[in-house]
């Protein structure tokens, strides 16, 4: 199997040569956060703006039909990406909130009616949990929660027994932003389509993890970020089966996603420019699709065996910090340590850790569910990207270790 | 551990963490309010009993947060006790001020005495909210608000 030439790699974010407090370098383990960007995403955005500047589907001139083709090339790049069949199956939002938010408000008004009911889990991202409760507002739908167990892991026996000729939607996530649980959303998947349900995976930790394949999961909508994916914030994307985009009436309006405008009618724009309204960040979306190209540079099967192995040493040297207990020991995880400290606050730890030059994410991660599953405010997160390595885990327990004993001693 | 952390953690800071005072429910009490931190789940109660008089004859504080916000709700039921009214919401301003480095703790005009301790916490702009998160409670409490949220 190819082996990651792990230095190289981490020569290609400039970010991981910043200096933290006390001149310390940076061991960013916030990546469940956002990632760093790599130089050539970063560059993408600068020669954009350098030599490409121009709105796209409107102009006749040179740089606009540049920066039409290359923003309808990232498009392409992401539909490949995903497995998808269609090019305008692929919608650009500014993420995967907004995406949701594009579910809840287009395909849920029109086809989601009192009484029908939405299934969701307890680990869902608050992205995934408020969009149908306003939806609820509205429609009178019913919004049921599938539980997990003390390892974090869903219980599917429940889920079973959720599923009714009522449910119309499952929406669930595909890997835990704040436990690291790897979902069997495939299974998840072709039991709500057994009830005749639609599903949607929210793949915003998933996409960084390992490949998605659209058409293998039969999933009806899923989304994703571009800045958890090595991408720039501000721009994700709606992936949709066709005939439920054809179904589903326009989110927003305006420019781009009409035909023609009369003050008595205005016909859509055909797929994907009907969920396209105004000018989108062009220069993201061209810049999503060379972070794509980025990690399809690197062989996947070695990306998935290099991070197994940064989860088992993280499981292991965090086991030997005296107190420290793990929220989340899912049997398929990805390198996401969840945990709390006998005695010190989630906030403290981080604040600790910050001053050796770890940067973890600390509260209940938009997943208070979760915190209120396991009884606590929050927990200390540690997220990993394939650019972590063995030796910054070490500098972490050890720092974690030495925050004990200031706390104790 | 490093100068800064010293500077925010420092002894007694650590030692009010391990051994809040005051830090019960109490009861009866003239004034009480719930304080909150939505960011962190920091979640404070703070207990007044106010005499006719207008003198803060016990102050105490319980519920869940991390050490600088309890360090921080332990210390100001110390200082409140015997302060008048209008002297605990002077006292307030002064930390308000003191945290967010408005106030230099060096200066003769302040009466924060120990708590001064927090000065250097403006150089952890994402920790203030923590320090600060007692006090506003206790304000709260004085105008006789039931909620107070940091955001």
């Amino acid at each position: 199997m190819p082996v990651l030439d792990i230095d190289k790699i981490r020569g290609d974010f400039p970010n991981l040569a910043t200096r933290g407090r006390d001149d310390k370098p940076i061991i960013y383990f916030d990546n469940a956060a956002t990632t760093f960007k790599p130089c050539q995403v970063i560059s993408s955005t600068h020669s954009h703006y350098c030599h490409r500047t121009a709105n796209i589907h409107r102009g006749v001139h040179y740089l606009s039909e540049e920066a039409t083709a290359e923003y309808e090339s990232s498009r392409e790049k992401v539909r490949a990406f995903l497995g998808a069949r269609n090019t305008f199956e692929i919608i650009f939002t500014k993420g995967s909130t907004e995406s949701i938010n594009l579910v809840a408000a287009s395909y849920g008004r029109k086809f989601i009616k009192s009484g029908d009911e939405i299934i969701i889990s307890e680990m869902e991202h608050h992205s995934n949990i408020v969009p149908w409760q306003l939806l609820r507002e509205e429609t009178g739908c019913v919004l049921k929660v599938i539980p997990f167990d003390d390892n974090g892991e869903l219980i599917l026996e429940e889920y079973r027994k959720l599923l009714s000729p009522r449910t119309k939607l499952v929406s669930v996530v595909h890997v835990s932003n704040s436990l690291g649980t790897v979902n069997p959303v495939k299974e998840i998947i072709r039991l709500a389509h057994a009830a005749g349900a639609l599903a949607l995976v929210d793949a915003a930790q998933s996409v960084s993890h390992a490949p998605i394949d659209v058409g293998d999961l039969d999933c009806d909508f899923l989304v994703f970020s571009g800045h958890k994916l090595y991408g720039p914030t501000g721009v994700g994307v709606l992936y949709a089966k066709e005939k439920l985009l054809e179904s589903m009436p326009p989110y927003q309006s305006g420019g781009d996603m009409i035909l023609s405008v009369t003050f008595e009618k205005t016909i859509f724009n055909r797929l994907p420019y009907k969920f396209e309204a105004g000018t989108p960040n062009i220069a993201g979306v061209i810049a999503l699709g060379e972070a794509i190209s980025y990690v399809n540079s690197l062989d996947a099967g070695a990306l998935i065996a290099y991070k197994k192995d940064l989860l088992a040493h993280g499981h292991k040297v965090l086991s030997q910090v005296p107190g420290l207990r793990m929220i989340g020991m899912a049997k398929e995880k990805a390198p996401i340590f969840s945990f709390v400290i006998d005695g010190i606050h989630a906030h403290d730890i981080g604040t600790l850790v910050d001053r050796e030059g770890v940067a973890i994410r600390t509260g209940h991660h938009c997943t208070q569910p979760v915190m209120k599953h396991f009884g606590i405010p929050g927990t200390a997160r540690a997220s990993l990207a394939f650019y972590n390595t063995k030796e910054e885990l070490d500098i972490f327990a050890a720092a974690l270790k030495k925050s004990i004993k200031i706390f104790h001693e | 551990m490093t100068t800064h952390s010293e500077d925010l953690y420092q002894q007694v800071i650590l030692e009010h963490n391990k051994r809040p005072r005051n830090f019960v429910e109490l009861s009866p009490c003239s004034h009480e309010a719930e304080g909150y931190n939505p960011l962190c789940g920091d979640h404070l109660h703070v207990y007044l009993r106010v005499s006719d008089s207008g003198v803060i004859e016990e102050a105490a504080f319980h519920g869940d947060g991390c050490a600088i916000s309890k360090a921080s709700g332990s210390m100001m039921t110390v200082a409140l006790k015997g302060k008048t009214v209008a002297e605990a919401k002077a006292l307030f301003e002064e930390f308000r001020k003191l945290v967010t480095k408005e106030l230099d703790p060096a200066s003769p005009e302040q009466h924060l005495g120990k708590l001064t301790v927090f000065s250097g916490i403006w150089k952890y702009p994402s920790r203030v909210k923590c320090a600060i998160l007692a006090w506003h409670t206790m304000n709260g409490a004085l105008d006789q608000k039931k909620t107070v949220s940091t955001e």
